[in-house]
């Protein structure tokens, strides 16, 4: 395993984009952060090939005649990145065989939660399971944000989505988010982690390289808020995350090899609160009368933490 | 020089991917077909093939992971029937929109439901419009055959597109018939190895496949796409033809049995056609003028070419393996019968659905039909509103 011990910020900023300039993500797009960061993460000079589950990212990165990736690219359909990208991993190890192929390959896709923990989770499984060499990234901004904010099994409770609207005798998304780093945890792969975007991305460094050049299957998850979905102040979005970890919303750890492991314990946990206040699909949790609604979420939240750090042996 | 053996229609197949040593196959079980991919992972664990297997979760999967893998630039097939044909539904568009060469063994079985194993064409017949070719066996040996003709039907440079080998479930997949089989050398000459202009994998450039575009250029792309189907035609003829030279087997279009002077003929495709040339034999001894037009390439559509081959006889049954649930009749019975139309044929001309979920045809049913045409042709009706044969009753599941 070719691995780098040593975070070298300047280093990285200094290496070549891999997702160009021009494309039609929105300004302040927490997808198309991931996206950079992420192929940040191969080594120079390191070919790959990059998938691509349907959603905002594809449609506003690849549209004919021009496309933002530097590297081959494959999109598909909406719910089949993972078997998409097995497919292209296989065929390379087929024609690595056969001695057509002389150079290595590294294989990403990315998908949103929409395409990962619902239409897609049974192509991802199934690429997990079999082990191809290959790196699944969730971009998870809780909702189908490309058809216009629709709930998926990554919304949070009580987030106000246009298929979990609030009303008179609703308050929001009535169910609590699935927690998918787990279930893909349970597939025994050797590389799971769960980040987003924290000071000076160094997490989310750190974790891309390990799970591209850990050989098998690996998957992170990466909280990628969306301004138009989540209804904050664009420019808010590092607070945001760093508020997601500090509340314990979004804590930070990874799964090697089957053992769990914290990336990051706050020193003192702020309520979670501190975190939706800022969301407008949360205002409604603001208003007199809602104050058992906060509680509720609070109490997920903190068991969640909790089975967390157990899981860690913290 | 040419092996006799005797063989299933599975086994046929299986035989022919493993003198072509393909790159990729994912693949997911489902009667009738499951044979198939059973084969090739026998022949790579004995390492008589270096295909890679890919042991998909499921049959869309099983297409998406060809599409990747044939994106990459690897030579890729899988086998499917009836419901897996019908899971891949939405990615089979996509393999032909991206114009990849990917083959597809297709044992057809009836759709659900009630579901049923047995062989039927409403699974092939669902997907005849979503850009793939479209190639049908009467036997074990077509099936072959056919199956060594599609990788340089697919590859050709003027046409690009995903190809699908049918044949029958059970009375061809399982079957064992004899067969002649080609050596291997000769096939692997007459196969080739595959040499893609464009793949993911090309290491002296970035590739992007399947793009979101907007109207300005789709409609381009699907005319496009369109005339790769059409130039398709010529090529299917030429690989025959070279086929043939190394093969001493004649394909085409279609075959033509007894149809030359035929006054009343029949239209079908797959195995019931060896029921309906013994069927021709006897009555021609008989002195009926009975022939039989069977349809080997659906997709594309020869139209032109069979209407031209039928529009001197004065009765055709065009035979349908698929009820079409339009209230008219199958899908080989309204294309053909617009065919007729455009070349003004005058023949009276029925539309008769029949061996729905593996329902047994006999030589007698099939003489049946042609007295039917003889009638017809006369000004009888006698196949009623809504022709079937081989039913007992047309309103209960009895």
């Amino acid at each position: 395993m070719v691995q780098k011990n040593t975070f070298d910020f300047r280093e990285i900023q200094r290496r070549q984009e891999r997702l160009a300039p021009g494309h039609r993500m929105c300004a302040g797009c927490g997808g198309t952060i991931a996206v950079r960061n992420v192929l940040k993460a191969l080594h120079p000079g390191d070919k790959a090939v990059v998938g691509n589950a349907t959603g905002c990212l594809e449609v506003s990165s690849f549209m004919y005649p021009y496309t933002a990736y530097e590297d081959s690219y494959i999109h598909n359909a909406f719910e089949n990145a993972g078997a998409t990208l097995s497919g292209v991993e296989t065929a390379y190890r087929a024609l690595k065989k056969k001695g057509k192929i002389k150079e290595d390959y590294k294989f990403i896709t990315f998908g949103g939660d929409g395409g990962t923990y619902d239409i897609g989770l049974q192509s991802l499984s199934g690429a997990m399971e079999r082990g191809h060499d290959m790196v699944y990234v969730c971009y998870d901004n809780g909702a189908y944000m490309n058809t216009g904010v629709q709930r998926s099994s990554a919304t949070p409770m009580y987030a106000d989505t246009t298929t979990t609207p609030t009303g008179r005798i609703s308050s929001g998304k009535p169910q609590t988010r699935k927690d998918l780093a787990a279930v893909i945890a349970a597939h025994n792969i050797p590389y799971v982690a769960q980040t987003t975007f924290i000071g000076n991305m160094k997490d989310l460094y750190v974790k891309s390289e390990k799970a591209i050049y850990t050989p098998g299957a690996a998957f992170l998850n990466v909280l990628a808020p969306c301004p138009r979905g989540w209804k904050y102040d664009t420019p808010d979005i590092i607070e945001i995350c760093r508020l997601a970890v500090e509340t314990c919303y979004w804590p930070l750890f990874e799964i090697v090899d089957g053992r769990w492991i914290l990336s990051y314990k706050p020193k003192n946990k702020l309520p979670l609160e501190d975190f939706l206040r800022k969301q407008g699909r949360f205002s409604h949790l603001f208003k007199s009368g809602s104050e058992y609604l906060l509680e509720a979420f609070q109490k997920e939240v903190d068991r969640r933490w909790e089975e967390l750090l157990f899981r860690c042996g913290e | 020089m040419a092996i006799k053996d005797r063989m299933s229609g599975n086994e046929a197949v299986a035989h022919a991917i493993r003198q072509i040593n393909p790159d990729v196959m994912p693949a997911f079980p489902i009667t009738p077909s499951t044979e198939i991919p059973q084969y090739v992972s026998s022949m790579i664990a004995n390492g008589e093939i270096d295909t890679e297997f890919i042991p998909v979760e499921s049959e869309h999967s099983s297409m998406s992971a060809a599409i990747g893998a044939s994106a990459a630039g690897a030579r890729t097939l899988t086998a499917t029937s009836s419901c897996g044909l019908a899971l891949m539904w939405e990615v089979l568009y996509v393999a032909a929109s991206n114009r990849l060469p990917i083959m597809m063994e297709v044992v057809n079985r009836a759709l659900s439901g009630p579901i049923n194993i047995n062989a039927e064409h409403s699974d092939s017949m669902g997907a005849r419009d979503c850009g793939w070719i479209q190639i049908y066996a009467e036997n074990n040996q077509e099936a072959y055959d056919n199956t060594l003709q599609a990788y340089r039907i697919a590859e050709h440079a003027s046409v690009k597109l995903p190809v699908m080998i049918c044949q029958d479930g059970f009375i061809t997949s399982h079957a064992v018939e004899n067969i002649t089989l080609l050596e291997d050398e000769p096939v692997k000459r007459f196969v080739g190895t595959y040499e893609p202009e464009h793949y993911l994998l090309r290491e002296d450039e970035s590739m992007a496949v399947g793009p979101y575009a907007v109207s300005c250029y789709c409609m381009e792309a699907k005319r496009a796409q369109a005339q790769a189907m059409i130039n398709a035609k010529d090529v299917i003829l030429q690989v025959a033809r070279e086929f043939e030279a190394i093969s001493g087997r004649s394909y085409g279009f279609f075959e033509e049995y007894r149809l030359e002077d035929a006054e009343y003929a029949i239209v079908a495709i797959g195995s019931v056609c060896g029921t309906i040339k013994e069927a021709v034999d006897g009555l021609r001894e008989k002195g009926c003028k009975a022939g039989l037009l069977k349809v080997r390439v659906f997709r594309p559509f020869p139209g032109e070419e069979m209407a031209a081959a039928l529009k001197h006889c004065k009765a055709i049954a065009i035979m349908d393996r698929c009820e079409g649930y339009n209230s008219v009749g199958g899908p080989l019975g309204a294309e053909l019968t617009a065919a007729l139309y455009r070349v003004k044929a005058v023949s009276e001309v029925v539309n008769i659905t029949y061996g729905l979920s593996g329902r047994d045809v006999k030589v007698s049913d099939v003489e049946v039909v042609y007295d039917g045409l003889e009638k017809l042709a006369q000004g009888e009706n006698c196949f009623g509103e809504y022709p079937y044969i081989g039913l007992r009753s047309a309103d209960r599941a009895e």
